[in-house]
């Protein structure tokens, strides 16, 4: 970028910030004064944000890791996640489980849940990766693109018509598009007061859970592709393809597991989602998708502790911006965010431009 | 130990190898020389199972590669320093030479190993931890062909690993490819610098825009006519 062109663009952003951000919520001593009022608050919407952010980074990791390995952006991932919940619901009908059921009885639905979603996704993922992406491979960038806006119709659809199957799954209720209610079954005890800390702040078994869970796959990814051999092979191929094919490496089983643990991912997020959130909606995998996409970007596409970073910061900052800004103007904020990030710095906070030197 | 009987490769519409046949023997080091274009990284990129040839054979140790897959000619006993070097750039030096060992799972032979490449380029045992992407172009090209001994090949190829590299460590480098000959490597040697490459070699072939136009021994070459006046800028 030459530098007059920063200097425009600084002075548009600043002019959009000023003038729009008020209407966008930005009412600096508004804030201030909900801040000092209630510190609780904040407290309480921190925690929010940063559950919601591990669900994101969940997702944004699906993004992440394919983008990292064959430069597409998948973006059926978001509706992949949707079909998730649907999954976990179906599981949840399956065993009869309702509101309130009691914690331990809502154990194993609960596990078989997270494996039939996870194992579920997993598998539509590698189907979509042979039958939609892999002929592509070779095809202008732009085609696989397409493709996967395609596999994005196909799934929303699909959710639709799963929404709509309640003579078969009655736990699905009315019309086919309305929301979903996911049976509530995490306890709503706070954790805080029954270890004797007075506070206004609810820290709950529900958002425990959620957060170990996330945090728990999040983890795991982490030590699977740094300590493991497939894990170290996704990498390579990743850094370089041809490299990767010269060490003995089959490069189109590594594209297999990538798919496949991406969607495992989604597919769990879409369990934790409607765990927390306890509704679904078969259009809910666009916004979520677009925030995960965003958090990828945001921590730098292709890179993994960047994408859980990512989702944190999106996480948070969609909770104080439906608290303190405006929740109409939530989505706007986001992907503000997005375009500045894309603008200013591609290569997101923590992308890094190791080229290979000639 | 790898025979190539009139290989045709293509990409796309374009015929880059047009008929070629050469041979290594165990123990050997064969060089192929050419300037750009002529399609010696092609070459190299055939036997690998990279590209695929569309007519022809090649074999090694009498299988025939043209239907295996790479990770399996890898598994075979063929190993690559590729052009451009290729390293992983964001793994560490002890990553990268752990990838080339990718499909071994011999720890204590890939320990030894390890020692040997350090032995071999003590100046990656001084980088270990380092990204590969933040090395100098000449310890990439230590790493690439470090990479490559882990893998514990018996048919090293080398695509111009004096590519780019001061006149100090360009000798450096052929006095390690002579030491790893010596230890009872067998080499395919592809190089511009024609000079270098017959002296280390034992045999050696002249690539001219796909085809092979000369052949003979090392010694041979050097004092050919055409080749003193084509690749080794003599008058
Ligand atoms: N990916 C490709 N697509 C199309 N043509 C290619 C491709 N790679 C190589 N070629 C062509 O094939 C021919 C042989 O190329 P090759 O890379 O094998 O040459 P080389 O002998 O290794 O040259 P250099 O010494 O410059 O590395 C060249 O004419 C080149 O333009
Ligand atoms: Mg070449």
């Amino acid at each position: 970028m030459k530098q007059w062109q920063r200097i425009v663009l600084y002075v548009m952003v600043g002019y959009f910030i000023l003038l729009l951000g008020p209407v966008a919520g930005l009412d600096l001593p508004r804030i201030v004064k909900d801040i000092s009022q209630s510190p609780s608050l904040l407290i309480t919407q921190l925690l929010v944000g940063l559950i919601n952010g591990a669900i994101i980074a969940v997702i944004a990791l699906g993004y992440t890791l394919v983008y990292g390995i064959i430069e597409l952006i998948n973006f059926a991932h978001g509706d992949l996640y949707m079909l998730g919940g649907f999954a976990a619901l179906t599981v949840m009908g399956a065993f009869g489980v309702q509101d309130g059921a009691p914690f331990i009885t809502s154990i194993l639905p609960m596990l078989a849940a997270l494996l039939v979603a996870a194992g579920f996704c997993a598998g539509l993922n590698v189907l979509t990766e042979r039958y939609a992406y892999r002929p592509l491979r070779n095809a202008p960038r732009l085609a696989p693109l397409i493709s996967a806006i395609g596999m994005s119709f196909i799934f929303q659809n699909l959710g639709l018509f799963w929404g709509g199957l309640r003579s078969f799954i009655p736990i699905m209720g009315n019309t086919a598009a309305a929301p979903k209610s996911f049976p509530d079954l995490l306890p709503r005890n706070d954790i805080l007061e029954a270890i004797g800390i007075e506070s206004k702040v609810d820290f709950t078994v529900k958002d425990l859970v959620v957060l170990v869970v996330a945090v728990v796959l999040m983890v795991a990814l982490n030590l699977f592709v740094q300590r493991t051999p497939a894990g170290k092979a996704m990498r390579a191929v990743a850094q370089n393809r041809d490299a990767a094919k010269i060490v003995g490496i089959n490069v189109d089983q590594i594209i297999v597991l990538t798919f496949l643990i991406g969607g495992a991912l989604a597919g769990s997020a879409g369990l934790l989602v409607g765990l927390y959130n306890n509704t679904i909606v078969f259009t809910m995998g666009f916004t979520a998708g677009l925030r995960a996409f965003t958090a990828a970007v945001l921590g730098g596409i292709g890179n993994i502790t960047g994408a859980m970073l990512g989702g944190v910061l999106i996480g948070l900052l969609s909770a104080l911006s439906d608290q303190y800004l405006s929740s109409r103007w939530t989505d706007a904020w986001v992907f503000g965010v997005l375009v500045l990030i894309l603008v200013f710095r591609p290569s997101g906070l923590l992308g890094e431009n190791l080229q290979e030197k000639v | 130990m790898l025979e190539l009987v009139d290989v045709h490769s293509y990409y796309g519409n374009i015929e880059a190898l047009k008929g070629i046949s050469l041979s290594v023997k165990t123990g050997e080091v064969v060089t192929l020389i050419g300037s750009n274009g002529a399609g010696k990284t092609t070459t190299l990129r055939t036997i690998q199972g990279l590209l695929r040839p569309k007519q022809g054979r090649i074999l090694f140790e009498g299988r025939d590669l043209g239907t295996i897959s790479t990770e399996e000619i890898v598994r075979l006993g063929i190993a690559q320093s590729p052009e451009g070097r290729m390293i992983f750039p964001r793994m560490t030096v002890l990553e990268n030479l752990e990838m080339g060992a990718f499909q071994r799972r011999d720890r204590p032979g890939i320990k030894s190993d390890l020692e040997h490449v350090f032995g071999l380029f003590p100046r990656l045992k001084e980088r270990i931890a380092q990204k590969g992407g933040t090395l100098s172009g000449g310890e990439q090209q230590m790493l690439a062909i470090g990479r490559a001994l882990m893998a514990r090949p018996r048919l090293l190829l080398l695509d111009e690993p004096s590519m780019g590299l001061a006149p100090m460590l360009v000798s450096q480098i052929f006095s390690i490819i002579q030491e790893i000959s010596a230890e009872g490597m067998t080499i395919l040697l592809v190089e511009q610098n024609a000079r270098m490459a017959l002296t280390v070699a034992d045999r050696g072939y002249v690539l001219q825009t796909g085809e092979i136009v000369l052949t003979g021994d090392a010694k041979a070459l050097q004092v050919n006519e055409t080749v003193r006046k084509a690749y080794l800028g003599e008058a």
